[in-house]
């Protein structure tokens, strides 16, 4: 790890002007950011954390019914206190990693890095939520855009992300080998209006709404429906743990599974 | 009735007291005042030839204490072999050099190019950022089969090709075996991979140097398996270095599996850099090192012949087998695809006619050498699945088929080379079949297939060649060492003893195992004897543990050595209690006359020993002896094990639901720690059929570079084990009738898992034969699919 300023502000206000610093770089629960700074593979000049700011933690329901979480909010936090209220998105934050990550990691944090194997964006493009910043509010379709690529302007911050809590919900989580990542991770959730399905861990293209599954199972909400539907694999990531037939499968299982969950 | 101390209790292990209070003393615990770290400078390709490199900019970066190149090693010798394996023509292996830093070439993906000695590690890793390497890349040698073809690129510029050895054993008329197979009824033809392997220990590796100007005298410590062997391999052939001015320390050592055994570069480095320096010099892997510089297990290309007469007797095995041996030659890399692999493969069968091929090669990529198991289980993985591939194309049980052909008789001369003393298959098989529940296997298919999941079992055999051996036998094979090894038992004043050993625990409880024996010979509480290992200046002269050799021969000195202590106690307390010494009992810790009340305690005659007031003229004072114990034979753990499988049918995720070792370990000293030994086994066995896989690209890149992408088993990821260690045979050749059983559950394992995943997947109507490890769900997918 080469030598880094290290800042720790107390407000939005001080981090965003401390981000505006050359060089500087956010730092949430460092389950990425830190293992990749001691293999030197990253070295901001200067690290803002965002562990110490008090309205960016914690877990709310706002008018709407909808449940707020906070940016700091760690994984374990949010598994423990959305059990009752969103059952599904608590099992995804509480298989994410291991204990240690999970009371490190923030959902901020994953969201911001948005790696293509995270469970977290499953959750957020599956449910339709709102990514919030100091600056607006994105919705989820349009923030995800590709492998660790996201809709953040320089230097702006999430601080809480807003999710609609859908009548039935399931994420069915394949996990790669080794890192227990989603090798395919599913994250479906059935609304009034409508169903939406949300792939992570397949794409080349990071997290992706697999809308022929959506529109299937608006007209018929059960297992069978998917059948005949495929994911095409030519966009799947292929490597040693699956080929792109291999992900383009565990697509359609997974998401049979989380209908067959919601049932 | 389970005993409570001595031979055959499960004495529980007292080093783990130390471990789990984090009372341990590992190599990185060790911080000597002034210290220096070490950082590597590593290849990042995987062949290339150096044309310069320019260390000016490093030398002057702040903290810098010096720089060394390949160039600094002109002078001294390289990493040596420990084996020279003969080749099917009387030729000598090629043996290329192997320095401590490259000269010339790089050869694979982590070869140390350079290293930067400075007063802290992050000074030492900015000034190796700023070494400026300039390397022409040249293909990278990977395929074995293509790197043994006329023309292909050489690692190694000045050999005359890419292969070490072509290795023969068995039944050396083609002709002969020819016609075995010819007259066979029936043929089955298996070509397989047994995937490489990263050992991974806990504990990533360490060595720690310090040089004493003031008596030239050095020490290391290091995370070593075998400190006397490493003692003498960097004096006499690395360094120049007089072995009475250099102590090597093992510490306690987080788990070794082979991967430290041998000697490394870095050993070396670090103790001519300490004198070079005049400091002390200190390195610890980081484990993205290990993965490119610990050495690798495995990695076999095979194809086996089986062939079976009319009757399904096995009639012939012939197999041809590509065994990469990686960029150099590791320390005991040769012997394990010749000597501990192509000996083992008649397995527990009475196959008549084998023949052995093996080819070895070099590769650009990191050494391969012996990971638990080391050969045998390249063996074993060959022939049983084989076995089980031809019970089902002849539609016969395969563990009916496999007793059939079981060796009956004792002792067996194989056709490769081994003489088996003692066993019982069938014995061994009938605990297993019991153990394992047979015949509930049906009802348990069944409901698994209730619920969308097909069931398989799979059954194998395994025979393992343990506590390597007779020198005298090793050294005709090409060994260029001995392999006995030695105990020294220090009674003190007051009856305590100490016992300093040659071999060396990581795991594998000989603090509490060992004891057990010596307080079973005289009738003292085990808590009276201590066991000291790991440090060159306190024990006699051992080859350290692996092979799961350490009670079979440095328990047997140990034996040896308490025998003489009571021949000499016998004398001291024949004259304190005024009898002949061929009256004496020793009893419960109590010396008697025969047919007497007579009697003087254990602790009388040691204080005896040592404040010799009264005491036999003859009798030198004093209770101390050691003895050297060089084996007869090897010994022949076996044993049959079972798995069961559900497969997943839909996503091709393998989850292992009962697994059952039977196993024959001769006479056992602690059976908690002989169950733990075969779990612990099991486990890694199991990592290699259903996880691990050390996999580089086209380019000698090392895809698998991290926990990120290598997969380790985890807990939830293996069974309950059933272990049956009932069926005994004891070794007839040593004093304790102990065979060894640290390798068995690896050897063991990983043909049961794949037997059983083939047998689920052919219960589900799946014409798949064939899954090379690891058996992972996209494997067994596309297995399905193809």
């Amino acid at each position: 790890m080469y030598n880094f300023e290290f800042k720790n502000p107390s407000t939005i206000a001080d981090a965003v002007a401390a981000l505006a610093g050359e060089d500087a770089q956010a730092l949430g629960g460092g389950q990425t950011l830190i293992p990749t700074m001691k293999q030197r593979l990253a070295s901001p000049a200067t690290l803002v954390s965002l562990g110490g700011i008090p309205e960016l933690k914690g877990v709310c329901v706002e008018d709407d019914g909808s449940i707020a979480i906070g940016a700091a909010t760690t994984h374990a936090t949010v598994a423990r206190e959305v059990a009752d209220k969103y059952p599904a998105l608590a099992d995804l934050a509480g298989h994410i990693g291991d204990p240690a990550v999970r009371n490190r990691g923030t959902i901020g944090g994953s969201l911001a890095n948005n790696d293509p194997a995270a469970c977290y964006p499953a959750a957020v493009l599956g449910s339709g939520a709102a990514v919030v910043t100091n600056a607006r509010q994105i919705p989820a379709d349009d923030y995800f855009q590709g492998m660790f690529t996201t809709a953040l302007e320089e230097g702006e911050i999430i601080t809480s992300v807003r999710f609609p809590v859908p009548q039935a919900a399931s994420y069915q989580k394949f996990l790669q080998p080794a890192s227990r990542f989603a090798l395919v991770g599913v994250f479906l959730a059935r609304f009034a209006d409508g169903v939406r399905v949300a792939v992570t861990g397949a794409s080349e293209d990071g997290v992706f709404r697999w809308t022929e599954a959506e529109q299937a199972l608006n007209k018929e909400f059960r297992p069978d429906a998917l059948m005949d539907l495929r994911v095409n694999p030519m966009n799947m990531i292929g490597d040693l743990h699956g080929s792109k037939e291999y992900r383009a499968h565990l697509v359609g299982v997974m998401t049979r599974r989380a209908v067959q969950a919601c049932i | 009735m389970p005993k409570d101390s001595g031979i055959g209790a499960s004495s529980k292990r007292r080093e783990d007291v130390r471990f789990l209070t984090g009372a341990g003393n590992y190599t990185d615990d060790i911080n000597i005042r002034g210290q220096a770290y070490v950082y590597f400078l590593r290849s990042d390709i995987a062949h290339g030839r150096i044309k310069s490199i320019d260390t000016s900019a490093a030398e002057s970066m702040p903290g810098v204490v010096r720089v060394f190149t390949g160039k600094d090693f002109e002078g001294v010798g390289g990493m040596p072999c420990g084996w020279e394996v003969t080749d099917k023509h009387g030729a000598p292996m090629q043996e290329p050099p192997h320095p401590i830093l490259a000269q010339g070439k790089v050869r694979h993906v982590g070869d140390p190019i350079a290293a930067v000695v400075a007063d802290s590690l992050e000074q030492a890793r900015d000034a190796a950022e700023a070494i400026d390497v300039d390397i022409e890349e040249l293909p990278a040698v990977l395929d074995m089969k293509a790197a043994a073809e006329e023309g292909a690129p050489l690692v190694h510029d000045d050999l005359k090709n890419n292969i070490c050895y072509d290795w023969q054993l068995g039944e050396a008329d083609d002709d002969k075996v020819n016609e075995v197979f010819s007259n066979a009824a029936h043929v089955t033809t298996l070509e397989l991979v047994n995937n490489r392997l990263v050992a991974n220990p806990m504990e990533p590796r360490v060595a720690v140097a310090e040089y004493s100007r003031g008596t030239d005298e050095y020490t290391l410590y290091t995370t070593s398996q075998n400190p006397h062997v490493i003692r003498l391999l960097m004096c006499a052939f690395v360094l120049g270095l007089p072995e009475h001015k250099v102590r090597v320390v093992a510490p306690d050592v987080g788990g070794g599996f082979g991967t430290k055994i041998f000697h490394y570069a870095e050993e070396a480095f670090c103790t001519f850099a300490a004198k070079a320096c005049n400091r002390p010099v200190k390195w610890t892997a980081s484990r993205s090192e290990a993965f490119m510089s610990d050495a690798q297990g495995r990695d076999h290309v095979s194809k086996i012949e089986l062939a079976l007469d009319a009757d399904n007797n096995f009639v012939g095995l012939r197999t041809h087998t590509y065994a990469n041996l990686g960029a150099y030659l590791s320390t005991f890399s040769s012997s394990v695809p010749t000597w501990l692999h192509g000996t083992l493969m008649a397995g527990n069968y009475k196959t008549p006619v084998i023949q052995v091929n093996v080819r070895a090669m070099f590769t650009n990529t990191v050494p391969v050498d012996a990971y638990r198991g080391a050969g045998r289980p390249e063996a074993t993985y060959q022939l049983e699945r084989v076995i089980d591939k031809a019970a089902r194309e002849l539609g016969v049980d395969p563990v009916a088929l496999r007793r059939q052909n079981f060796i009956t008789q004792f002792p067996y001369d194989t056709p490769v080379a081994l003489t088996y003393d003692t066993g019982d298959y069938n014995g061994t098989m009938d605990k297993l079949e019991q153990a394992a529940d047979f015949a509930g296997f049906p009802a348990r298919r069944a409901e698994s297939e209730a619920r969308g999941k097909l069931r398989g079992l799979g059954v194998n055999c395994y025979i393992e060649a343990c506590g390597i051996a007779p020198s005298n036998i090793v050294g005709m094979l090409g060994a260029r060492a001995g392999l006995y090894d030695a105990a020294t038992v220090r009674v003190n004043a007051t009856g305590s003893i100490s016992v300093m050993v040659g071999a060396h625990s990581h795991g594998q409880g000989h603090e509490t195992a060992f004891p057990q024996v010596v307080a079973d010979m005289i009738g003292i509480d085990e808590s009276m004897i201590e066991i000291v290992h790991g440090d060159t200046s306190k024990i006699p002269f051992g080859m350290g543990t692996y092979g799961s050799r350490s009670l079979a021969v440095c328990g047997s000195a140990m034996v040896k050595a308490t025998e003489k202590v009571i021949a000499k106690a016998k004398k001291i307390a024949a004259h304190l209690l005024e009898a002949s010494e061929a009256d004496i009992e020793l009893k419960d810790g109590q010396f008697t006359v025969a047919g007497t009340d007579k009697s003087v305690a254990w602790g009388d005659v040691t204080l005896t020993a040592y404040v010799p007031h009264n005491f036999p003229l003859e009798v030198e004072p004093g209770l101390e002896e050691t003895a050297f114990y060089d084996p007869a034979n090897f010994t022949f753990p076996a044993g049959a094990y079972a798995c069961e499988v559900e497969v997943d049918p839909e996503t091709g995720q393998v989850t292992i639901e009962r697994f059952t070792a039977a196993d024959d370990f001769g006479n056992i000293i602690n059976p908690m720690i002989v169950d733990g030994q075969v779990h612990g086994g099991i486990g890694q066995g199991i990592g290699q059929a259903l996880l691990e896989n050390c996999v580089y690209d086209e380019n000698g890149q090392l895809l698998s570079a991290s926990f990120m992408d290598y997969a380790m088993p985890r807990a939830d990821d293996v069974p309950f084990y059933t272990v049956d260690h009932s069926s005994q045979t004891p070794c007839t050749h040593n004093p304790l009738g102990v065979k060894g059983c640290g390798e068995a559950g690896a050897i063991g394992s990983p043909p049961a898992v794949v037997n059983a995943v083939i047998d689920a997947l052919q219960s589900g109507g799946k014409a798949v034969d064939h899954i090379d490890m690891p058996v992972s769900p996209s494997r067994v997918w596309a297995a399905m699919n193809s």
